[in-house]
């Protein structure tokens, strides 16, 4: 098993190192000028050249490229030509509050969306299957940035439930930072009224988040259970008296949720994009916003930072989902 | 025929199929079905957000425009965008995914490696990147689009032709010497095409939603077209009291793309043959 | 005469398919023993694993009894609810082996929960023992039948997964299990269909003396006459969803009364000089002719076969034949 997880964290390293060899070439390809792509538009002639002495653009291109293995090493990005700030700060204090978002996001798909999918299997094309497909597609068309708008309108607004945008209440002073993750830190300071807050202030953003995820955990849930449910090993194990339920909620799932769980690795890609979406309609200080102001004002030097952060984060979310695969399936050990 | 009373039973799916076929008549139709077909442009500004009413079922945008009217027109531009995207996706993925299944050389992987690259940057990030590059319009979102969409027909043509490649037909074939093209194109083509009308299908639904988000984040239509997504952008300001403004054009969004989806789906259904037993 | 352990008393049985409904058990009889081997033979499609199906109650939702009685210890499990089946019958009354071991068992779990999680439920437990010290001895006496079907290092085997054994060693573990429940009945479905032939005849040892070490009643299905020759007391013939013929083996074997099992017998490589088959195709159980299903092979075949309707005729004592050329002998003889 864990030489399992060693070759599989060997295996990532060529495509991080890809990664930043993509990054390198397509921040110096690119744009026309990329010194002054990356000082920005506001940027004086003097600040571009200051930017050009940096990046070595004046240098053999090896050389440009042990600099810039060098600038990730000492994880300096610069600074942001928007918000004039360390991009590596800026970045440190925004991920967790994104990271904190989709995992709550998650664990609801997740939660909510495996015995879902496992009902519609059982009662398959009869009325349950028929209404849960619906519903699980219905929560994939939906536009998440309506669907937030309209949450809003009526939970926020209207009914005045629950906050509108933000993690926490101005009013409420935050917990001393340790995680990042108000929820985390606020327990762990014994701040409850801190932690009913965040949680109120997580209910909108989490639950327009995890539409997706728990519409294609579902769906997917639902098909690897009709798999299994074809298979041999059920009609033998149901031949010798094994009882519906155990033979379903032990038996058939596990064999069935290999689909789902990779599909929660694919899935994050999706998840990044809903958070975009999100954060910008709840005013979450994340790094989805972020992105998103970085791309429309054109700030190079935190798309190529994020390019490589996300890079990162997939290369560990694709470990961890390959980890609960071989946790699954033991077949799978003396693969790879 | 079989396939076709398959089909009926699955009601989720026959429900997609009736949606769609209603999408597409309201697009065709949209200037004849839309009580104020000038509305597309033309503003009253003395109607302005007015509520809905028998008059404006949808009620009345900022600019005083039958929001009812602008969704319906907006249909054509959804589904113009949608088919153009998925067919230009479609043109480039199926080759390169033919080639990249079927090759085993250095260029064929190197393709794969290069789908698996934009695979795995997520769609909405990549074609705001690309939009954003070649300067915001409708155009560019489209490019964008298609951009971001070749990679998903390429991967499942890439695997049906990686598996019929080691099937023992098609070692007959070349054993006959019939050429690569032709193997390519008469044998195992064919046999993507319903896993391609599916994924196509779905893609109709995703590209419209991409579009919208787009739309709506000012990457793609510019005022004053009839984009639901560029409705519901307007609307922010508006709300809480003109509530209308956003909801309709979203449910709009929202039934076309449910719509696709649940036809793709049951296609789906009947295109993978483990399901396809009577039990 | 002893009571049968198993007696399903004129069987019909229909499948709905996209393609219509299909007849896929006609008038089907048979009768097992207690203690003794009763070998169910027929080709592809004549109906005998869905009869095996009808016994253990698990066929598809598609399918529906429309007569007969299966009588298990002189209980009809046609009447049974699902859960009455999975309580009282499953498992620790009726033991299955099934076809193809390389499918049976769930690859994502270790042999011993598999196998644990049936006896759990249906294995002979003493009297007041509490459910740990109940597991270990579950756990003992599985690990002494593993060693019994000759499964090397028994213990560790519990702990492994079913995709480390060979066909034959899955095999034998699934034997292992269904006697675990010490089971009455011991219902097996072509056993040995998938696995080479020297391996075969290891397993089907195996079970004759495992059949008679435990006093187990076996129903085995099989296509292949020559297993039965060698392992059944008793054996039935299908065709085309009928049970055509059926007695003791040797006599059936020998003196063979049903034009089916005849040409069959006669078809069989040992037995034939040239590679024969029998002219003319099987039924389609969505169409079914008819009368007796034969009809269209049949070198004996009238007019009046053509609506006889399927019923089993006394031979001789305990040889039961499903054919118009021997009503004359069952008159005569009554």
């Amino acid at each position: 098993m864990l030489g399992f997880i060693v070759r599989r964290i060997l295996l990532a390293i060529p495509s991080l190192f890809g990664l930043l060899v993509l990054t390198f070439f397509l921040i110096r390809v690119v744009p026309a000028d990329p010194a002054a792509a990356l000082a920005g538009d506001n940027a004086t002639p003097a600040q571009i050249a200051e930017v050009r002495r940096q990046y070595g653009f004046d240098q053999p291109i090896y050389q440009q490229f042990a600099i810039y293995l060098g600038q990730v090493a000492r994880l300096d990005f610069g600074e942001s030509a928007y918000s004039h700030r360390s991009v590596a700060l800026d970045i440190k204090q925004r991920l967790p509050a994104t990271l904190e978002l989709t995992i709550v996001a998650l664990l609801l798909g997740t939660i909510i969306g495996i015995p879902l999918g496992t009902i519609a299997a059982i009662y398959h094309n009869r009325w349950p299957d028929s209404l849960l497909r619906i519903l699980s597609v219905a929560g994939v068309a939906i536009a998440a940035f309506w669907f937030a708008i309209q949450l809003q309108l009526l939970f926020a607004m209207e009914l005045d439930w629950l906050p509108l945008r933000g993690r926490l209440s101005s009013a409420i002073t935050a917990p001393p930072t340790l995680t990042g993750f108000l929820l985390v830190d606020s327990l762990v300071a014994g701040r409850l009224d801190a932690f009913s807050d965040a949680l109120r202030h997580l209910v909108l953003p989490a639950v327009t988040l995890c539409l997706g995820a728990l519409a294609t955990i579902a769906r997917f849930t639902r098909a690897g259970v009709l798999d299994t449910l074809q298979r041999d090993f059920v009609t033998y194990a149901r031949a010798q008296g094994v009882p519906g339920r155990v033979l379903i909620w032990k038996f058939v799932l596990k064999n069935s949720v290999v689909a789902a769980v990779t599909q929660v690795g694919l899935l994050f890609g999706s998840l990044i994009a809903g958070a975009v979406v999100v954060e910008t309609i709840f005013d979450w200080p994340g790094i989805g916003f972020y992105t998103v102001q970085a791309i429309l004002t054109a700030d190079y030097k935190v798309m190529l930072a994020v390019t490589l952060l996300v890079g990162v984060v997939y290369a560990v979310v694709n470990i961890l989902v390959d980890l609960v695969h071989g946790l699954i399936d033991p077949r799978l050990w003396e693969q790879l | 025929m079989l396939i076709l009373r398959k089909f009926a039973k699955d009601r989720p799916a026959v429900l997609g199929a009736a949606i769609v076929v209603a999408v597409v008549l309201v697009a065709m139709l949209a200037p004849a079905l839309a009580p104020f077909p000038g509305d597309v442009s033309a503003s009253h500004l003395l109607q302005r957000l007015k509520p809905p009413s028998w008059a404006h079922p949808f009620g009345t945008d900022n600019l005083g425009r039958d929001i009812f009217s602008r969704v319906i027109l907006g249909t054509r531009g959804a589904l113009i965008v949608a088919i153009m995207v998925v067919g230009l996706a479609m043109l480039i993925g199926v080759p390169l995914g033919l080639i990249g299944g079927y090759y085993r050389r250095w260029d064929a992987e190197a393709i794969m490696r290069v789908t698996d690259l934009f695979l795995a940057v997520p769609q909405l990030i990549l074609a705001l990147a690309l939009a954003q590059l070649m300067s915001p319009s409708l155009q560019t979102a489209m490019l964008a689009l298609t951009l971001t969409y070749w990679p998903f027909f390429t991967r499942i043509v890439y695997a049906e032709t990686r598996r019929l490649k080691a099937s023992l037909f098609i070692d007959a074939l070349q054993c006959m010497g019939a050429r690569t093209p032709r193997i390519l194109f008469l044998h195992i083509l064919p046999n993507c095409v319903s896993p391609i009308i599916v994924r196509a299908t779905i893609g109709m639904g995703f590209t419209i939603l991409v579009a919208a988000v787009l739309g709506f984040l000012g990457m793609g239509a510019t005022p004053p077209d009839p984009d639901w997504g560029l409705a519901i952008s307007e609307s922010r300001q508006y709300l809480p009291e003109a509530w209308w403004f956003s909801t309709f054009p979203g449910l709009a969004i929202f039934l076309t793309v449910l719509g696709f989806n649940l036809l793709g789906d049951g296609l789906r259904d009947i295109v993978d043959p483990r399901l396809r037993r009577s039990r | 005469m002893i009571a049968p352990l198993l007696d399903i008393r004129n069987l019909r049985l229909s499948v709905k398919t996209d393609e219509g409904t299909a007849q896929i058990l006609d008038h089907v009889e048979l009768k097992l023993a207690p203690g003794r081997i009763l070998g169910v033979v027929g080709e592809s499609g004549c109906g005998k694993s869905t009869l095996v199906r009808a016994v253990l109650g698990i066929l598809p939702k598609t399918a529906k009894i429309e007569t007969g009685e299966i009588l298990f210890e002189g209980e009809d499990l046609l009447l049974l609810e699902e859960r009455d089946l999975v309580d009282r019958v499953r498992g620790g009354r009726i033991g299955f082996i099934p076809q193809d071991p390389y499918l049976a068992l769930n690859p994502v779990f270790t042999i011993g929960s598999q196998l644990l999680a049936v006896m759990r439920r249906h294995a002979p437990a003493p009297a007041r023992l509490r459910t740990g010290a109940l597991m270990q001895h579950h756990r003992a006496r599985l690990i002494e039948l593993l060693r019994r079907v000759h499964i090397p290092e028994a213990e560790a085997v519990l702990d492994r997964y079913p995709h480390q054994f060979s066909g034959g060693q899955r095999q034998r573990i699934l034997i292992a299990g269904a006697l675990a429940c010490a089971p009455r009945l011991l219902i097996a479905d072509e056993p040995t269909t998938a696995i080479d032939v020297t391996t075969q005849l290891q397993i089907l040892r195996l079970l004759r003396s495992l059949a008679s070490e435990f006093g187990l009643a076996m129903l085995f299905v099989t296509h292949d006459l020559g297993i039965v020759a060698q392992l059944c007391d008793e054996v039935t013939v299908m065709y085309a969803g009928q049970t055509v013929e059926s007695g003791p083996t040797n006599v059936v074997l020998t003196k063979p009364r049903h034009p089916y099992t005849s040409a069959l017998l006669a078809c069989h490589p040992d037995r034939a000089k040239a590679l024969l088959g029998i002219p003319g195709l099987v039924p389609s159980p969505l169409n079914p002719p008819t009368g007796c299903r034969f009809f269209s092979r049949c070198p004996d075949a009238i007019a009046y076969c053509r609506h006889r309707s399927p019923r089993l005729v006394t031979s001789n004592a305990g040889h039961l034949v499903n054919c118009r050329l021997f009503e004359a002998e069952a008159d005569t003889a009554a």
